[in-house]
């Protein structure tokens, strides 16, 4: 690579530290693998080829190093088929509400790791595999249990919301509202709009996700995801 | 609680998963980033892995770009430059190690606000002079000579460098200096006294030449 190496921290820097944070929650391991994966890139940026998919290429990094991590934690080489689930300890200062954040916490292990890997860090299910162990069909089955597991503490925290700002705010920033689509069909929308005056900040990138999900309506119901 | 159209792969594959909504839920603060950024530029320099650091500094004369190799100050950019060019430019022939580094320039920037407040007439930088070649070179090299709050003319500073009637030769050189204000090249004026031409722009030079005769 000949073009600067921070345009990539710029461009990539968050998306690398959600895959942190989602394998290892908002800690200092996750700061650490940031750290590492930005440091090993750019020891590694002049002999990166030009034409190099950066994200594809950091995200791998980070997921791996994050992975590295959660086996020293556990000093354990061994993957195991499923560890015990257990209550997060990782909080968020700032973040009052339960947000998407905690429930990705709260995942087991192989869960969260499953998901970071291939839903954020876009590895395949045989790439994760590779890294946290277990076959390409059981690494598809964690990230598949995790995400259900992400929509039903959705439908479940919802009531949460009730009755603490619902109304038509929802609809101005889709980012204010909380939508979950599930499989074509069902066409069903878990709205919550409690976060309007907290995370206007981060409306602007993401709106196109929500917008979908704004627009069937549902603002203020409460119903069961699947 | 926020999440985003999670729709699941697996069940009877019919769903269809955007990873785009997972992460619209999973937001990361800027103060987040900023910090370890800054973490990141500490590391980097304990290894000695940054070829060029760099920062915007804010003056009189608008934000200005500073970087720094291992050597010394090598490169203060105008805005009216563009501050990615001279990036670019850096990334090309010096290395792509290019990483914002608030630490390594701070010299730099006391310095220059220090001389924009009329509390320093020289900077005591060591100077990185591989992006100037040749005649340019030479030229620039004998730029530091002409003291604080006086001027000279581009004839006068070609023979200085020995090439009396270099004058145009000169200008370039002058106009083509990596490191303006630093090394001052705003004190070589036309021969009729006029302020000539200025990397920053003529009232950038004027600006400059006013400073210096009030301090």
């Amino acid at each position: 690579m000949r073009t600067p190496f921070d345009r990539a921290v710029r461009a990539h820097g968050e998306t690398v530290l959600r895959v942190c944070r989602a394998s290892l929650g908002a800690t200092a391991d996750a700061e650490d693998a940031w750290s590492e994966t930005f440091l090993a890139a750019l020891r590694a940026w002049p002999e990166l080829p030009d034409d190099s998919n950066v994200e594809a290429w950091l995200v791998r990094v980070a997921q791996r190093k994050c992975i590295d991590i959660v086996r020293a934690r556990a000093h354990v080489a061994i993957p195991v088929a499923e560890l015990p689930e257990r209550p997060s300890t990782i909080g968020r200062p700032g973040v009052r509400d339960l947000d998407l954040w905690d429930a990705v916490a709260a995942l087991p292990e192989r869960q969260r790791l499953a998901v970071s890997a291939h839903h954020l860090a876009g590895l395949t299910h045989a790439e994760t595999a590779a890294l946290i162990g277990g076959t390409p069909d059981a690494a598809r089955r964690a990230c598949a249990d995790g995400i259900r597991t992400l929509r039903r503490r959705a439908a479940r925290e919802d009531p949460l919301a009730e009755g603490t700002g619902h109304g038509s705010r929802g609809r101005a920033s889709p980012r204010t509202s909380t939508g979950m689509s599930t499989t074509p069909g069902s066409r069903t929308t878990v709205n919550t709009n409690t976060k309007a005056s907290t995370d206007t900040k981060a409306s602007t990138s993401n709106a196109p996700a929500v917008t979908r999900a704004a627009g069937e309506g549902t603002t203020g119901t409460e119903e069961d995801a699947r | 609680m926020t999440i985003d159209g999670t729709t699941e792969v697996d069940e009877g594959g019919a769903g269809r998963t955007d990873p785009a909504d997972l992460r619209s839920g999973l937001p990361i603060p800027g103060d987040d980033l900023a910090r370890l950024r800054v973490r990141l530029a500490t590391r980097a320099n304990d290894e000695a892995l940054v070829d060029v650091g760099h920062r915007t500094v804010d003056s009189p004369l608008g934000p200005l770009l500073v970087a720094v190799t291992e050597r010394g100050i090598v490169r203060i950019a105008f805005e009216r430059q563009g501050f990615d060019a001279a990036l670019e430019e850096l990334a090309t022939r010096i290395g792509a190690r290019v990483l914002e580094d608030p630490a390594r320039t701070d010299p730099v920037a006391r310095q220059l606000d220090e001389y924009f407040d009329g509390r320093r007439r020289a900077f005591e930088l060591p100077v990185d002079h591989r992006l100037a070649h040749g005649f340019r070179a030479l030229v620039q090299a004998a730029l530091p000579d002409i003291p604080f709050g006086t001027t000279t003319s581009y004839g006068e500073l070609a023979r200085v460098v020995g090439r009396p009637g270099a004058a145009r030769a000169v200008g370039t050189a002058c106009a083509t200096n990596p490191v303006p204000i630093v090394v001052p090249c705003h004190r070589v004026l036309r021969a009729d006294g006029s302020a000539g031409g200025y990397a920053g722009g003529e009232a950038a030079k004027r600006l400059l030449l006013a400073l210096e005769r009030r301090a």
